[in-house]
């Protein structure tokens, strides 16, 4: 294994399809028109001296290294600023700039450090590099005049040195070293479009600054790492790499983090990860990256891992630790003699969106084949499956449409219910330029988000609505779409179900729909709904992004079919640009569910009373398969306190944080007899479990994630597993304890399966993705490289299908005891419950949660930031501190769940959608008050995270 | 009414507020039709246990989904 290499070209790629002909130092090349110079040379294999260019940036022109001679030309034009043209000749190499470069690099060698031997970048500067390209082997200025790098000149403190800033947790910043090309600043700008960065000053006193030159942590910066993968020099380095030197092999992986699935080198040396760098090919983040994937992976190696399977009879004992062969056949007798004594259906088990396609495909295996029933559900039941039916219900397949890509071609952007630039930050990045490009934004949110306005982005509608209302808003859209006669009617009449449109139309247009007539419920103004409304018929493409805020509402399922008629409605489905688009909350959250995770339906979405279906499966897997649905979640829970429910296999969730209403939840737990956590740590739920199995994190296995545009991409073993068994090992070997077979040598032979009995992954191997980098499924005879739009020309369920939306508020309601509505989300440096990024130097940025509440709110109960107050609901109470704060409305309150201790869900309730039961909570009747402590629950929370996590103290043999 | 019981009355009556906005026919049959596919043979007889014995509570689009499963013999 060795380094993975990319080649910087110095330049984008530019879309033109006209080819234009140059010669370069005497040799044709060909490239497409507007191509600069300087990437014409490396498509040819010539590298041109540069410093301030790089591919992920648009060209700048200021180093004066790249410059080059054209015949019939004067002068000497910087090749990455000047363009090709056709027949144009080209020397790279002159004695005329061969002279120019040497001194400008000795100019630029005048004030720099010459402490190569022990700067981090060693091995790694493009500085040093160029300085070797260009000839230098001399600086005539000396070192004694004006300069940024000493701290002291004659004896008195240099104003022009600064010191090293290293308030960031995971990178330094040396200004010493800097030699102002601006790449970091641009990156700041270009790639990840937060703008914390600033060249601060004139001429010789020209310094790059955080904010307002306030320090990295302190400024706006959001810790992405796009500058310092930018930096040339030493001047932004990882820390990790100070500390461990410079990498000597890399493998190309998918982050574990948010949906977006990042493409990442995980760069090595040994078994040590010296940084995680994101990898240009990679299609779903083109080389960028955020503060999780690039630098919260600490969490692999925290001394809170366990990594040896333990056992205890009950919950109240201290932990023993056993072998894997123990573990696993104490298990299997437990799971056994449950079955015996409660029946077949009283265990069930539950698949990670945190773990591999084929680890997922394998538990819902265990679950149908050795289990023999189809209790399997996933973590997806709370966050995306209203997304799944409705998606389903409507275009034929719980998908997104799009590949991120898309995004570059949508003339308006409609974000509902999503909070992009926290949770899915490196597409809220894609969606940020296109913005600044020109593209229209609508936010539907009941906060004032990032996006609403943030540095060159501005929503020209922000629809602030109430919680509990999106069905009310996307009726009102839809009603003003249909009344003003914005219909695509070609669109409809060609690709949609006629007497389903017209029955919808028929309610839609009904006054009760009319944006004035829900203005009351909404709390939106109606001409804003109307002018957001108008702006998405007819502003072009349009493309509509959410998240959760739509889909755990108790009409989630109902508002993905909303969101989906408008899109038809109007045409924009089937295209570039345009389309229905879940932001899928974790790494594999759309793997679980098309591995079938579903307790209703196998791999591919498929019934599992579809008898040809099932028949399928049981002719691979050599037995009867249950037709019956089985238990969802929340179903397995209610069970279990009513007694019929005693076992249960959990791989990476933790559903005592996670899930709503926590004390039925736990009480659920408890009344089970044989509970098994297959976690990376002891999370909330093993308080409650009988056998604990270790897993393995992202960076101990191989397998492929599937992110939220339907890709598959590999992720891939950089170091074994430290408890010696994969996540698929273990399941495999439980499975082959309780007496159905499973001999996979690798989890490529388990993608085979997969693929042999999934029509839509058909054309899916292990060998192809590598081919190709990454597949978004379907992938089959018709798409053999699979699918980056669907529904182009045809839906997949044949023609559209309009579904009615009739608005019914939830249960849930405010009222004189809760009169505020509390609402849950996620913060950018923490990631869902926090078992991972709570143990990285993520906490810096947020260390605890917080409640966030308007000022008329918080000055009518005498709270002020930073008081303690208490968060009390019909579920429960707990205690937070108050963050007074604008992004809120009056009556509504925010908080995230990333830390245990605050308990959000114990407040939040069992109220969920009507057709997946995936929880509702984004609506919760709330009272704040001021408090002087912790709430009974947290203080019972600290006292039994003591108790029910006792490991025993390890004995060793006495020789 | 055990509180699992009461669940799984809530849970039909949210799955016929949704279908409501379609005429009765259509109605009935997506609620039973939802109800048929997504929950499991223990909750839907429980279910149609407490309709057999009254239906306390529970929405007329879901007692004549739950009378026509029994009468197709489901």
């Amino acid at each position: 294994m060795s380094l993975v290499h990319e080649i910087d070209y110095g330049t984008k790629r530019t879309k033109s399809e006209t080819l234009v002909t140059v010669t370069i130092d005497g040799s044709p090349v060909t490239v497409p028109e507007g191509t600069s110079i300087m990437r014409a040379a490396m498509e040819a294999g010539t590298k041109i001296p540069k410093l301030c260019s790089t591919d992920m940036l648009d060209a700048f022109g200021s180093c004066r290294l790249c410059l080059v001679e054209i015949e019939g030309r004067a002068g000497t034009p910087a090749s990455c600023t000047t363009p090709v043209a056709e027949g144009m000749a080209v020397h790279t190499q002159t004695e005329r700039l061969h002279r120019i470069r040497r001194g400008v690099m000795e100019l630029y060698i005048s004030d720099h450090p010459l402490d190569c031997l022990t700067c981090a970048a060693n091995g790694d500067c493009e500085l040093q590099d160029m300085a070797g390209a260009v000839g230098l082997r001399d600086v005539r200025y000396g070192y004694d005049g004006a300069n940024h790098v000493f701290a002291k000149s004659d004896g008195k403190p240099n104003a022009d040195w600064h010191p090293k800033d290293e308030s960031n947790p995971y990178f330094t910043f040396e200004p010493s070293k800097c030699i102002v090309c601006s790449r970091c600043v641009r990156a700041c700008e270009e790639v990840q479009g937060t703008f914390a960065l600033t060249i601060e000053g004139r001429g010789f006193e020209s310094k790059v600054a955080a904010g307002i030159d306030e320090g990295f942590l302190a400024s706006e910066c959001v810790s992405c790492g796009a500058c310092v993968q930018a930096c040339p020099t030493a001047t932004l380095s990882e820390k990790s790499l100070i500390e461990i030197g410079q990498p000597e092999h890399s493998v190309v992986t998918t982050c574990a983090y948010c949906g977006v699935g990042c493409s990442f080198k995980a760069e090595m040396r040994g078994p040590e990860v010296v940084r995680m760098v994101p990898y240009k090919d990679g299609k779903a983040n083109e080389g960028h990256s955020c503060v999780k994937g690039r630098f919260a992976w600490g969490y692999t190696t925290h001394k809170d891992r366990i990594t040896k399977p333990m056992i205890r009879e009950k919950i109240t004992d201290p932990w023993h630790e056993v072998s894997w062969e123990e573990a696993i056949r104490h298990t299997a007798s437990e799971f056994k003699r449950i079955q015996e004594k409660y029946g077949r259906d009283a265990i069930g088990g539950i698949t990670s969106s945190r773990c591999t396609n084929e680890e997922t495909y394998l538990v819902q295996k265990l679950v149908r084949a050795a289990f023999k029933n189809n209790n399997v559900d996933t973590c997806a039941r709370v966050c995306h499956s209203p997304t799944g039916y409705g998606l389903k219900s409507t275009f034929g397949t719980s998908a997104g449409t799009q590949d991120f890509k898309s995004v570059e071609k949508a003339d308006v952007i409609v974000v509902i219910g999503a909070n992009p630039t926290d949770a899915h930050p490196v597409f809220a990045s894609r969606m940020k330029k296109r913005l600044r490009e020109g593209a229209k934004l609508i936010v539907v949110d009941p906060r004032k988000i990032d996006l609403v306005k943030s540095p060159h982005v501005k929503a020209e509608h922000h629809l602030q609505l109430l919680p509990g209302t999106n069905v009310a808003i996307i009726n009102a859209m839809a009603h003003v779409v249909v009344t003003e006669g914005l219909i695509d009617e070609a669109y409809v009449r060609e690709r949609c179900e006629p007497e389903d449109f017209a029955a919808w139309a028929k309610f839609i247009a009904e006054e009760k729909n009319s944006p004035e007539a829900l203005e009351k419920a909404t709390g939106v103004p109606a001409a804003e709904v109307r002018a957001a409304a108008r702006l998405y018929a007819t502003g072009g493409n349009a493309a509509i992004y959410y998240g959760l805020g739509v889909t755990e509402h108790s009409q989630g399922s109902t508002m993905v079919m909303g969101m989906a008629n408008l899109a038809m409605a109007t045409g924009n489905i089937g295209k570039e640009g345009v389309g229905v688009n879940p932001l899928r909350g974790q790494n594999n959250v759309q793997g679980s569910c098309d591995m079938g995770s579903f307790p209703h339906e196998f791999p591919g979405y498929r019934h599992v009373a579809d008898d040809a279906v099932r028949q399928s499966f049981e002719a691979l897997w050599g037995l009867d398969l249950s037709s019956e649905p089985g238990l969802r979640i929340p179903n397995m829970v209610d069970e279990a306190i009513d007694g019929n429910f005693k076992g249960i296999y959990i791989q990476g969730e933790d559903i005592a944080q996670s899930d709503p209403d926590t004390q039925h939840i736990t009480a659920g737990l408890k009344a089970m007899e044989c509970v098994v956590i297959h976690d990376i740590f002891l999370n909330e739920t093993a308080k409650y479990a009988h056998v604990f199995l270790p897993g393995a994190t992202f960076l101990e296995k191989d397998g492929t994630f599937t992110n939220a545009e339907r890709r598959i991409s590999r992720v891939r073993k950089v170091i074994p597993p430290l408890s010696g068994m994969a996540d698929w090992e273990a399941t495999q070997a439980l499975s082959n304890a309780l007496g159905y077979e499973m001999s996979y040598a690798h989890p490529s032979e388990i993608m085979d399966e997969i693929a042999a009995l999934t029509p839509t992954f058909k054309g899916v191997s292990f060998d192809k993705i590598d081919r190709l980098g990454s597949i978004q499924w379907p992938c089959n005879d018709n798409a053999p490289e699979g699918t980056p739009v669907m529904h182009v020309g045809k839906f997949v369920r044949g023609k559209g299908r309009f579904m009615l939306t009739e608005f019914v508020p939830t249960e849930e309601r405010t009222g004189a005891r809760f009169p505020l509505i509390l609402t849950t989300g996620r913060i950018l440096s923490q990631y869902n419950v926090g078992a991972q990024t709570r143990r990285t130097a993520n906490v810096a940025w947020h260390d605890e949660d917080v409640l966030e509440i308007h000022p008329h709110d918080a000055e009518n109960r005498g709270i002020r930031t930073g008081d303690l107050v208490a968060i009390q609901s019909r579920s429960g109470e707990i205690s937070l501190r108050a963050h007074v704060s604008e992004r809120m409305q009056p009556g509504v309150v925010y908080t995230t769940f990333h830390h245990p201790i605050s308990g959000a869900n114990v407040v939040t309730t069992d109220f969920s959608d009507w057709a997946t039961n995936c929880p509702e909570y984004k609506v919760t009747a709330v009272q704040v008050r001021r408090t002087n402590g912790p709430s009974a629950w947290q203080e019972h929370f600290e006292e039994e995270a003591r108790t029910m996590r006792r490991v025993e103290a390890h004995l060793d043999a006495a020789e | 009414m055990s509180e699992k019981l009461q669940k799984l009355v809530r849970m039909a009556n949210q799955i016929a507020d949704y279908f409501r906005a379609y005429p009765e026919d259509r109605a009935v049959a997506g609620v039973g039709e939802h109800i048929r596919s997504f929950w499991t043979g223990r909750m839907r007889k429980e279910l149609a246990a407490h309709a057999a014995s009254g239906g306390e509570g529970l929405d007329p689009l879901v007692l004549e989904a739950l009378r026509r499963e029994t009468a197709a013999g489901g």
